[in-house]
This record gives structure tokens, C-alpha cells and sequence, in this order.
């Protein structure tokens, strides 16, 4: 009963939220909907007891990728007349694309409405979802998630050459070479004779 | 512990019962932690006050100990002014922000060896998210405010924050490995035997990264360009005052204790005692685990909070970059290769 109250709650949050991301006219505005949508789905998942996606989720999204997209999206002053122009024009296609999308999975659920199970056994005690999650993801799939892993590192290395370049004339510091210096380079002791009083 | 509350809490229906006894067992992890969290603010101005041969507070009560229910009073009853141009409702949820990670956190944090309030299994995961959730108090606090200072604060902030969470998350990945759990009481058993069990020898350079970039992740001095009182006036919370300044203060100042008692609790063995295998000493009551070794322990990492802030001149920024992306990232993946070896090979008490 509880659980149902908190899924209904946080369901009706989540897609409030979503609703709010395409709607709202700030951008600023629009992402924090986006931080609100992604906390109410890893809340889901934590329902499902599947905790390990669900506090990945806020790490991964809340805590790293949309802190950058705020701070990309705050540091644009993003013109919200020039944003707005095209929504008229591209939202029967929206439409049509989400029409699209419910009707397909409508159609899933109701060719196999007597499949579905009621509810799913709940798993035993001691069972820990991370720990079925790595044990899987390093025996079976090892290649699949160790080629994904190169690929993202390549994906980094990528975007670090493509922004790279060298500008002739940068006065930035060499901090190597100041950490380097001895007193030698930079001290000089002179013995001169004192000079005669006038 | 909860065991007990659950008794006294019996006379209730079921689900009520269970219902109190989950408040008040996080009445009692909280209420402590705002207590120490007014101390701390107290302690700092007497240690400063003491290495710079100053007095620090010392009129409200014996030896000034009053001085932070003074200020908490004085800035319960300032009025909060929210700028013209503000973004109202953010400015006003920002400190909220800032301040609920700080405290949600020790939902995972083992106290004893038998209290916790949520032994989840993926808690050093839920520790690096809500941590990282911080950020969002101040970067939302210096873009709602509408001020020039206020968002340069939050921009730097924003980056410093997400430099150093990548090392803070490689140290924690080196905790995992030597650990072979991701929940904290585990990860504290692992640890047990003696002093030169605890994680700090074998992670060596992962635990001087994991506390430095704790500094800095709670924009602490030396790290505390943020703020920057002498360049950008207070950084993100140059426009707060009374209780929603308050907010961020108490946020901050819970930061450090939570950053303080996870560097204890990761690498010196939490509530570990550390005359544990000692023959002698270790049958007596000295020998047993308990709170107050975590407690002590953590005062240490916390005096060195106030030890920083006296000692250290601020950092320049781009000082701060390189330190981040350039020397802790680096560190912590060879450590993490050199661990990845000693785990292959199980050297030592630590890896097997």
C-alpha cells in the first residue's frame, strides 16, 4: 500500500518534471527539471530494489554530467526567443513521434497481457543486486563492457585533440621549470670593493 | 540500539512503531551532528584565535562556550533580503540544497560496530552520490542570486568540485579493491587486526588524495576561491544573510565533519580500536571498538581542517586545476594499477 503511494507520488513528480524539461522557457530552468526527472527514476528504481542503478544514476547523471551541463548552459547566454521560433513547426512531428512510441508499447503490452507475471518473487535476503550486476557484467559480457570502456576512452582522447591547439606566444608558467630552479640560476653574490668616503 | 527503540516504541500499531523508532534513530544521529557542527564553529575561531596569538571568543558563558547559540540566535532574527533581480524560489532552495546532502550522508556511516542507520550494500556508492550533490546549493545559489560575484564564486566552484570528485572517486574505487565490499561496516572488518591493518599503509598515497581533495570538494581554505573573500567579495553567497547564510555555513561545517569521519572510517578503521592485537592491552577496555575511537579519530582530520585555514595561503586557481586534473588523477590510477598487482599477488594482511 505504501509502496504504491510513494511509486504514485514519485511517478506523477517524475513526469511532471519531464513535462517541465520541453516546456519551461529558461534553460537554467528546463535542466533543473531535467536533475528533478533524474532523481525521481533512480527513486523508482530504488523501489524496484534495484539500488545499485538507481544510486548510478544520480552519480553518473545528477552528480557529474548535468553539474557540466549547467555550467555550459549558465555560462551561454542561450537566446530563448530564437529557441522558441521552432517549436510550433516541430511539435506535430513531436507529437507523432510520442503517439509513435505509446502506441508501440501499448501494442507490446497487449499482445502479451496474459504473459506478464503478477509480480515478480521478491529475491532472498543476502541477495546484493550490485554483486549479481559485476558478476555478470566480468564473466559473460566481459568483451562487450571492456570494448565500451575503450571506446569511451577513445571517445576522451578524441575530444581532447580536437579542442587541442598550440598558440605561439602564451606566457603561462612552466611549472616544472619553476619548481627546478636552484638558488644559483637566480642569485648572484658579487664581492666589490666598499667605496671611498666623500 | 535500535533494537531498544523499537521496545520502547512497541505500545504503538506496527507500522506507526516502525515509523518512530526510524525517527528517532535519525533524531539521534542528528541532533548530536548539529550540536558538533555549532562546536566546530567554535573550536575554529579558539584555534585560529590560539595560532595566531589572538584570545577568539571568550564572553558568552565559561571560556565563550555559548558564543554559537549567540550566533545562531543572532542570525535566526536578521532579516533575510532577497535581491531585486533574484531568482526567488531558487535563491531561497539553494542553501536547502547544500545542506541536505550534508546530512543525508550518514544514513550509511557505521557509528559502532553495531549501529548504523542503513547497512545498504552499495554505501560507499550512495556516500559519492550525495556528496556530489552538493555542488548543485552552490552553483544554483550563485546563478539565482543575479550577481557578477556570486556566479563567479558558483563557476569556480562548479569546476574545483567536479576536478576533484574524479580523484576523490578513484581513492574510494582503491578503498573498494582493498575492502572487497561496497558497504561501510564491511569495509571497516576488513581493516581490523591492528594499526598497520588499517588501509592507510597499503593506500598510502590514495588516502593524503582522498583527504586533500576532501578539502577541497568542501571549499575549504587553502581551496577556497569560492568564497575568495578578497577577490570576488563572498563568492556564490555574497547576497545571503541571516538563516539562509546560516544554512550554507552549517553546511558547511557538516561537510567537514562528514569528510572528516569517511577519511576515519576508510583508511584509519572507523571504530577500530588501535590498540587492537596488542597483547597486553588489547583484552582491556582499551583494546574493545566503539564510538569514541571513530570520534577521536575524526577530531584529528578535523583539527587539520583548522590547522589548513590558519597555516595555508590561498591557492590561485589555476593552481588548483593543475593539482586536480594533472597530479591527484594521475596518483591515484598508478596507485590503482600499483593495487591491482598486490591484489593479484595477496601481499601482505590487506589484500586477501
Amino acid at each position: 500500500m505504501i509502496e504504491a503511494g510513494i511509486f504514485y507520488l514519485f511517478a506523477t513528480v517524475l513526469v511532471g518534471a519531464a513535462v517541465g524539461v520541453i516546456s519551461s522557457r529558461n534553460p537554467v530552468h528546463a535542466a533543473l527539471f531535467l536533475v528533478l526527472a533524474f532523481v525521481t527514476s533512480a527513486v523508482l528504481w530504488i523501489l524496484l530494489e534495484a539500488e545499485f542503478l538507481g544510486i548510478v544514476l544520480v552519480l553518473v547523471y545528477v552528480g557529474a554530467v548535468m553539474v557540466l551541463f549547467l555550467f555550459v548552459v549558465m555560462m551561454l547566454n542561450v537566446n530563448i526567443e530564437k529557441m522558441r521560433v521552432g517549436f510550433t513547426r516541430y511539435a506535430p512531428l513531436g507529437i507523432i513521434v510520442a503517439l509513435a512510441v505509446a502506441a508501440e508499447i501499448g501494442y507490446v503490452i497487449w499482445t502479451r497481457r496474459g504473459q506478464l507475471p503478477e509480480k515478480q518473487p521478491l529475491p532472498a535476503d543476502n541477495y546484493s543486486n550490485t554483486e549479481a550486476l559485476g558478476a555478470v557484467l566480468y564473466t559473460d559480457y566481459v568483451y562487450a563492457f571492456e570494448l565500451a570502456a575503450i571506446i569511451l576512452l577513445v571517445a576522451i582522447v578524441a575530444a581532447i585533440a580536437l579542442t587541442m591547439r598550440q598558440r605561439a606566444g602564451v606566457k603561462a608558467q612552466d611549472i616544472s621549470a619553476q619548481v627546478a630552479t636552484r638558488r644559483q640560476d637566480r642569485v648572484r653574490l658579487v664581492s666589490m670593493d666598499s667605496e671611498p668616503r666623500q | 540500539m535500535i533494537d531498544w527503540l523499537r521496545s520502547l516504541f512497541s505500545f504503538l500499531p506496527p507500522m506507526l512503531a516502525e515509523l518512530a523508532t526510524i525517527v528517532a534513530s535519525i533524531m539521534i544521529v542528528l541532533v548530536p551532528l548539529i550540536l558538533c557542527v555549532a562546536y566546530t564553529t567554535y573550536a575554529e575561531r579558539r584555534v585560529i584565535g590560539f595560532m595566531q596569538s589572538r584570545l577568539g571568543p571568550n564572553r558568552v558563558g565559561p571560556f565563550g562556550l555559548f558564543q554559537p547559540f549567540a550566533d545562531v540566535l543572532k542570525l535566526m532574527i536578521k532579516e533575510i533580503v532577497v535581491p531585486q533581480n533574484a531568482n526567488r524560489f531558487l535563491f531561497l532552495v539553494a542553501p536547502l540544497l547544500s545542506l541536505i546532502p550534508a546530512f543525508a550522508a550518514w544514513a550509511v556511516i557505521p557509528l559502532t560496530p553495531e549501529f548504523v542507520l542503513s547497512g545498504i550494500d552499495a554505501g560507499l556508492l550512495y556516500v559519492l552520490a550525495l556528496t556530489s550533490f552538493g555542488v548543485y546549493g552552490v552553483i544554483l545559489a550563485g546563478w539565482a542570486t543575479n550577481s557578477k560575484y556570486a556566479f563567479l564564486g558558483a563557476m569556480r566552484s562548479a569546476a574545483q568540485i567536479v576536478a576533484y570528485e574524479i580523484a576523490m572517486g578513484f581513492a574510494l574505487v582503491g578503498v573498494l579493491m582493498a575492502g572487497g565490499s561496497l558497504n561501510l561496516q564491511e569495509i571497516i572488518q576488513a581493516q581490523s587486526g591492528s594499526v598497520l591493518h588499517w588501509f592507510w599503509l597499503p593506500l598510502f598515497p590514495l588516502f593524503l588524495v582522498y583527504f586533500i581533495a576532501g578539502v577541497a570538494e568542501t571549499n575549504r581554505a587553502p581551496f577556497d576561491v569560492a568564497e575568495g573573500e578578497s577577490e570576488i567579495v563572498a563568492g556564490f553567497h555574497v547576497e545571503y544573510g541571516g538563516m539562509a547564510f546560516a544554512l550554507f555555513f552549517l553546511a558547511e561545517y557538516a561537510n567537514m565533519i562528514l569528510i572528516s569521519v569517511l577519511v576515519a572510517t576508510l583508511f584509519l578503521g572507523g571504530w577500530l580500536s588501535p590498540f587492537q592485537g596488542i597483547p597486553v592491552l588489547g583484552d582491556t577496555l582499551l583494546g574493545a571498538s566503539g564510538f569514541i575511537w571513530l570520534a577521536l579519530k575524526s577530531a584529528i582530520f578535523l583539527f587539520c581542517f583548522l590547522w589548513f585555514r590558519a597555516t595555508f595561503p590561498r591557492y590561485r586557481y589555476d593552481q588548483i586545476m593543475r593539482l586536480g586534473w594533472k597530479v591527484f588523477i594521475p596518483i591515484t590510477i598508478v596507485w590503482l594499477a600499483v593495487e591491482g598487482v598486490l591484489v593479484a599477488l595477496d601481499v601482505g594482511p590487506w589484500f586477501n
